[in-house]
């Protein structure tokens, strides 16, 4: 017997919002009701209207105005944005999966913590760069004693990063940090992000680096393994590339992230991995929704 | 004829980090500072190797920090201006640059790869706003052609920068590289160009010759050449050739020798050579920064460096991009021991 979908909608047409459409349109837990944004002509509208989409050009006003379009919006806008759109959705009943670092709701990563998640109306997908490392971090913090500091350095393609990831290279920093400190719970984080501009394009890799007390590699390599199995449901091109060793008195792992190549080519693995994130968190949801309860069925 | 003004900006303090592994100490700073103030140095950059807020795992952790190493240069400069180098995606507008501006920085340099301009976009416009002197750096330069880098460039001025210098991060150009770069900026911008060298191919102070004949107004250079790989352009050097010319730095050419001196003295565990791994590093256009990190990789993998060196040249590696030079000796040393 096949359950109900759940009606979602996408607020934002650009690089993520747009292969958030194609992943939710395969989903087949999610009904995508909406594609809003603010252009008719922008590539995500004229994708979205080849799909035979409700797309709608005028922003959170479509919402206010359809209330009833969607039992959950991803919001793929900006952090600044995402400050005016969350008391909206919370008004009008409306779950919210914020792609930005507005970082309103819990900061959620699906491999870590997908029952706590479940239970809040807005959750925080953090950043391309957190849901690729905090998974690592949070292995670090679980096997080690004493983790003075971690720090995270992303790689991705040029090509991968439009004009609002470039204009927010601060939150993006700020938003990974802090969710790096949430997950492993060491004293001092840092994060780092370089945009290559390699033809072909640079798949995404970040890179973990840990300083710990006495560093047990066997327990964190057991733990990552487990992690990586998980993460790999949702992110088939999640991969531990290199580590974990101990190099120059620091902890390494080396992560590469290829994505499914959706809207942007498979070297995107940065919008993959935080869409891909979102998609099973609105797939959960809707599981939840089906099942009419919201305990059990959660791995975390 | 000639009789231009060039601007000196001395990044001995910031770039020459580079080369002792970010470990320059206030009272090293602070006698350097004093002595090329004296000298009449226009400005004095200082900081961690990669700039403000670049102190890391990934490039080398600062035994200075940036507010005390900014402080006590400041305390120790009167007619220089104190600069910073400041790269968007380490260093962030709340927690690095609005600090340091609040210590007195006054030139700061908005630097990116030299694609990447538009991320630059708001720190350039915030140290506008703040009062400061912009200028916007674009690294790597010789990875893009002319024109496309009066794009970039032209973008750092649209967001406010006041000047424009490209960068010879891998030490890679000969001069007809970087006479064509300024002839092509100059004619494009309305804003002022500097060149910033590197000494791997053995060049750094002909292609600076080569950037104030074309028309650029403001040059890099370090005392003794401290900076990375092989070296930027040896300021002391630079001064008495363009004084040798006719171009004026309102430098003081004893008293520049005078902090050349000092600072092989007090800042360099030896003076930059152009070692053979360095000649390999410029002719495979990878980041001088990269020397350290790569020579002490290249042993602990126990592969020949020079390899490293060309195959992250291959792979279009960028500053930055440190923790690679792992990934890459982890191949190589596999592959060796498929051999």
């Amino acid at each position: 017997m096949t359950q109900a979908k759940l009606k979602i909608a996408i607020l934002g047409s650009g690089n993520i919002g747009t292969d958030l459409l194609i992943k939710a349109m395969r989903s087949p837990h999610l009904e995508c009701c909406a594609f809003i944004g603010r252009n008719l002509s922008s590539s995500g509208m004229v994708k979205a209207l080849s799909m035979g989409v409700t797309v709608s050009a005028e922003g959170i006003d479509y919402i206010v105005k359809n209330p009833e379009c969607c039992d959950l919006v991803f919001d793929a806008t900006s952090a600044k944005s995402h400050l005016v759109h969350a008391p909206i959705f919370k008004k009008l009943g409306i779950r919210a999966i914020d792609l930005t670092p507005a970082k309103i709701g819990l900061m959620s990563v699906p491999s870590v913590n997908l029952a706590d998640s479940l239970a809040e109306s807005n959750i925080n997908m953090i950043t391309c760069g957190g849901q690729a490392s905090i998974p690592v971090a949070y292995a670090i913090g679980q096997t080690q004693t004493d983790v003075d500091y971690i720090e995270v350095v992303s790689s991705i393609a040029s090509r991968s990063a439009g004009p609002a990831t470039r204009q927010n290279l601060d939150e993006y920093i700020k938003t990974t940090e802090d969710g790096l400190k949430e997950f492993s719970g060491a004293k001092r984080t840092k994060a780092i992000l370089n945009l290559n501009p390699a033809e072909p394009c640079v798949n995404m890799q970040t890179t973990i680096f840990a300083k710990v007390k006495n560093p047990d590699i066997a327990k964190l390599a057991e733990k990552l393994e487990g992690l990586v199995k998980k993460i790999c449901q949702y992110v088939p091109g999640y991969e531990i590339i290199l580590g974990p060793i101990v190099e120059n008195d620091r902890i390494v792992v080396m992560v590469r992230v290829r994505g499914l190549g959706d809207y942007l080519p498979a070297y995107a693995g940065n919008l993959d991995i935080i869409n891909c994130a979102a998609i099973a968190m609105a797939e959960e949801y809707a599981k939840a929704t089906g099942n009419k309860s919201l305990e059990g069925k959660t791995d975390a | 004829m000639r009789e231009r003004k060039i601007v000196i900006s001395d990044p001995s303090l910031r770039d020459g980090n580079h080369a002792v592994q970010h470990a320059l100490r206030e009272d090293q700073i602070a006698a350097y500072c004093k002595a090329a103030d004296a000298a009449g140095v226009s400005i004095v950059e200082v900081g961690h190797g990669n700039g403000l807020g670049a102190s890391s795992l990934q490039l080398g952790e600062a035994a200075t920090p940036d507010h005390i190493a900014l402080a006590t240069a400041r305390a120790n400069l009167i007619k220089s201006k104190l600069g910073i180098h400041v790269i968007p995606g380490f260093a962030t507008i709340e927690r690095d640059l609005k600090p340091a501006l609040e210590l007195g920085v006054d030139v700061v340099r908005v630097a990116s790869h030299c694609t990447e301009a538009d991320i630059c976009e708001r720190h350039i416009s915030y140290s506008r706003s703040m009062g400061s002197e912009v200028w916007g750096c674009l690294m790597m330069s010789h990875m893009i052609s002319p024109a496309l880098l009066l794009e970039q460039a032209r973008k750092m001025e649209s967001y406010g920068a006041e000047g424009v210098v490209f960068m010879d991060s891998s030490g890679h150009y000969i001069p007809d590289d970087v006479r064509q770069r300024v002839e092509t900026l100059v004619d494009g911008l309305s804003i002022a160009v500097g060149f910033h060298g590197h000494n791997n191919l053995g060049l750094a102070i002909a292609n600076s010759m080569a950037a104030a004949d074309a028309g650029a107004t403001l040059l890099d250079g370090c005392a003794r050449g401290f900076g990375a790989g092989a070296g930027n352009t040896q300021l002391e050097v630079l001064v008495a050739v363009l004084e040798r010319i006719g171009y004026s730095t309102g430098i003081d050419l004893y008293k520049m020798l005078d902090a050349a001196d000092l600072a092989e003295k007090i800042l360099m565990k030896e003076v930059p050579t152009i070692s053979s791994v360095s000649v390999v590093s410029g002719m495979a256009g990878v980041f001088s920064g990269f020397m350290k990190p790569v020579t002490r990789i290249a042993k602990e993998f126990n592969i020949d460096p020079r390899d490293v060196f060309f195959e992250l040249g291959r792979r279009k590696i960028i500053a930055g991009q440190e923790d690679i030079i792992l990934e890459v000796a982890k191949e190589l040393a596999q592959q060796a021991g498929r051999r």
